[in-house]
């Protein structure tokens, strides 16, 4: 891009998709913002104007807090889990082992399971109290099963969603470790580091920006998990599990209501954005070369 | 502190045999060079002594002290890799403070090691900076320096110029020399340039396929090589062979002359030949010589030769300077 004519030029060839995907961001987000103003239900055919109504509706439902807290726990601990198992993970196989390419199609394996399907394996075959994996692991020890979704639920979303996502986390920060120099590894340990030391002052702020990437490109998708939900615990017990958009659905689809539901929508693109600004605070810098 | 030896040291990379079996004696407070061409074995015997490498056999003792299976930190050495492997995400300081800081010394001792290093090389201005923020030749005395604070039993180097241009290769190897000097620590020096070797060592070890071709003082290798090999490689321009009748009216297979040992004249001389392309240096010129029975040869003589493409001139070697090799390539005595 050096001169003023590749730059003309180069602004030309990205007219076409940028204004695509303009059109594709705006005219959505128009009509969100259309309806979220409107008095709007399926059951009546007439709609009006309802100025702030349906955002005052919506937040003040006594879900809304909740939701807000528990989308954010599930974003949280999902990240949490993914990243420190991720780098287990990506550590791990890096290693030479017998059957290496076997163990990483393994590893990554999860990520081509569809949401749907692997909420509800978890929920039949791993997490159900009483022909679940796990009850029979806490029955060869003698304990009484634990009933996941009723007495652990967002814990259970969040290690399903976990599960999907380690995957994605491994990928990436397995990338980033083979870009580490093997001569940088050796002169740490000429310097007499030991593999805790090598790991917190070479290898964890090598992985740093792989880490950053992973915990930005999560929160996008965390930020909008639903399928788990609906198939395991349907936003429950009472709102235990129900997120921003399983309560935007809520309003959206069991209650009829397009104008709070839209309400709904506009509030969670502000409450994504607040995440994305103090996210961008915390490990943007990371990415600045 | 600081003498190194190998016992019948040998190192296989699946079927690959690099080094077969190598003894070694490297004393206190030399400057050892391993030499030799490209893919012969010296950085995988540097790394073994290192103990980045295990061996597949033989010893290694440091000190007495046998280090076979030690692990490299326990060796007391320090290495200066090619790639140098400084660590690009800590400031200069922290880079050199780094073995300190492993080996657990506190705050003040380290500061003011790091600042001893630094005014020894010349890195005081650049503490703060990044590795990524530094000059090649900057890059190498950060590298130098990470490892000359930890007053290692030995220093290991790695071909650490080849990176670095020709004007700053030459002030390095002084900087290099110089603290080899001021310190006294052993040093063991890998490259394949051979001026690098002559100019800096107290001690040569031409390596070719994994063994030990010679030994010996430059001045040694330079004045009797022991074979076709280590006559070839020491000395710059190239040793020029000569075989066949015209070696053995020297009474060898094959003798050796250097370039430097050549005399020539317009009438009368050993080897009849053509003048070639001219190198001129200003102190010196390398004439090719393309003669009617031996091939090409180098002839260099001192200051601006008055000699031109095409020129037929007679070639005539110093007698004392022939080196007389036997059919398998030794020299003869
Ligand atoms: N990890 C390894 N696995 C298999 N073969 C290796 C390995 N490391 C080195 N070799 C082989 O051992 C031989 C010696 O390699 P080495 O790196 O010691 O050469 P070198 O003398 O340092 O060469 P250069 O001057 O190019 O650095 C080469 O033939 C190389 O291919
Ligand atoms: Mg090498």
């Amino acid at each position: 891009m050096a001169t003023t004519q590749m730059r003309t030029t180069a602004r030309l060839m990205l007219a076409p998709s940028v204004i695509l995907l303009l059109i594709w961001m705006v005219v959505p987000l128009a009509a969100t913002l259309y309806y979220s103003f409107q008095n709007y239900s399926l059951l009546n055919p007439i709609t009006s104007f309802a100025g702030w109504g349906n955002y005052y509706y919506f937040l003040t439902d006594p879900a809304f807090s909740s939701a807000v807290v528990n989308t954010l726990l599930l974003v949280g601990g999902v990240l949490l889990i993914s990243v420190v198992g991720g780098t287990f993970l990506a550590l791990l196989i890096d290693q030479p082992i017998f059957g290496q390419g076997i163990v990483r199609i393994l590893v990554i394996s999860p990520f081509f399971v569809m949401p749907t399907v692997a909420a509800l394996v978890w929920k039949n075959m791993m997490m159900n109290p009483i022909y679940g994996i796990f009850a029979w692991l806490l029955s060869l020890f003698g304990l009484p099963p634990i009933d996941f979704f009723a007495q652990i639920p967002l814990l259970s979303v969040t290690i399903i969603v976990a599960w999907q996502w380690l995957p994605f986390a491994t990928l990436i920060l397995l990338t980033a470790l083979q870009s580490l120099d093997g001569e940088q590894i050796e002169a740490a340990e000429m310097d007499g580091a030991g593999a805790v030391s090598r790991f917190i002052y070479l290898v964890l702020p090598h992985l740093s920006r792989a880490i950053t990437v992973v915990i930005l490109i999560e929160t996008i998708f965390l930020l909008s998990v639903f399928a788990e939900i609906l198939v395991t615990t349907n936003g429950g017990p009472g709102t235990a599990t129900t997120n921003l958009p399983f309560l935007v659905y809520t309003q959206a689809l069991l209650s009829y209501d397009v104008g709070v539901a839209s309400a709904g929508g506009v509030i969670a693109i502000i409450v994504a954005n607040i995440v994305a600004f103090f996210l961008m605070r915390i490990v943007g810098k990371n990415l600045e070369a | 502190m600081g003498s190194i030896h190998l016992n019948k040291v040998s190192k296989v990379f699946g079927d690959l045999k690099v080094i077969p079996s190598l003894d070694l004696e490297i004393n206190e407070g030399e400057f050892v060079v391993f030499v030799g061409p490209s893919g012969c074995g010296k950085s995988t015997l540097l790394r073994l002594i290192a103990g980045l490498e295990d061996l597949s056999g033989g010893t290694i003792s440091i000190d007495g002290n046998d280090v076979t299976n030690a692990p490299p930190a326990k060796r007391g050495l320090a290495m200066v890799f090619q790639s140098y492997a400084l660590y690009p995400h800590m400031s200069v300081r922290k880079n050199i403070a780094f073995p300190l800081k492993m080996a657990g010394e506190d705050k003040a001792t380290i500061d003011k090691k790091v600042e001893d290093a630094a005014r020894v090389l010349n890195l005081t201005d650049y503490l703060e900076r990044k590795p990524g923020q530094l000059s090649g030749g900057q890059r190498q005395r950060v590298a130098i320096g990470r490892a000359i604070v930890r007053q290692p039993t030995a220093f290991l180097f790695d071909e650490p110029l080849s990176n670095l241009d020709a004007a700053l290769r030459v002030t390095m190897r002084l900087e290099i020399s110089e603290l080899h000097h001021e310190l006294g620590t052993t040093m063991i020096y890998v490259t394949h340039d051979q001026v690098e070797a002559m100019t800096m060592a107290d001690k040569i070890v031409v390596l070719n396929r994994g063994n030990i071709e010679q030994v010996g003082s430059p001045m040694e290798l330079y004045n009797h090589p022991r074979n076709l090999f280590v006559a070839g490689f020491i000395g710059s321009p190239k040793m020029n062979f000569v075989e066949g009748k015209d070696a053995q009216a020297f009474g060898a297979p094959t003798i050796g002359i250097r370039p430097e040992h050549l005399s020539y004249s317009s009438s009368e001389g050993a080897w009849k030949g053509k003048v070639g392309v001219a190198e001129h240096l200003g102190s010196d010129t390398f004439c090719h010589v393309h003669t009617e029975n031996s091939g090409t040869m180098t002839l260099r003589v001192s200051g601006e030769a008055g000699l031109k493409h095409g020129d037929t001139i007679y070639l005539t070697p110093e007698e004392s300077r022939i080196h007389r090799f036997d059919d398998k390539g030794l020299a003869i005595a």
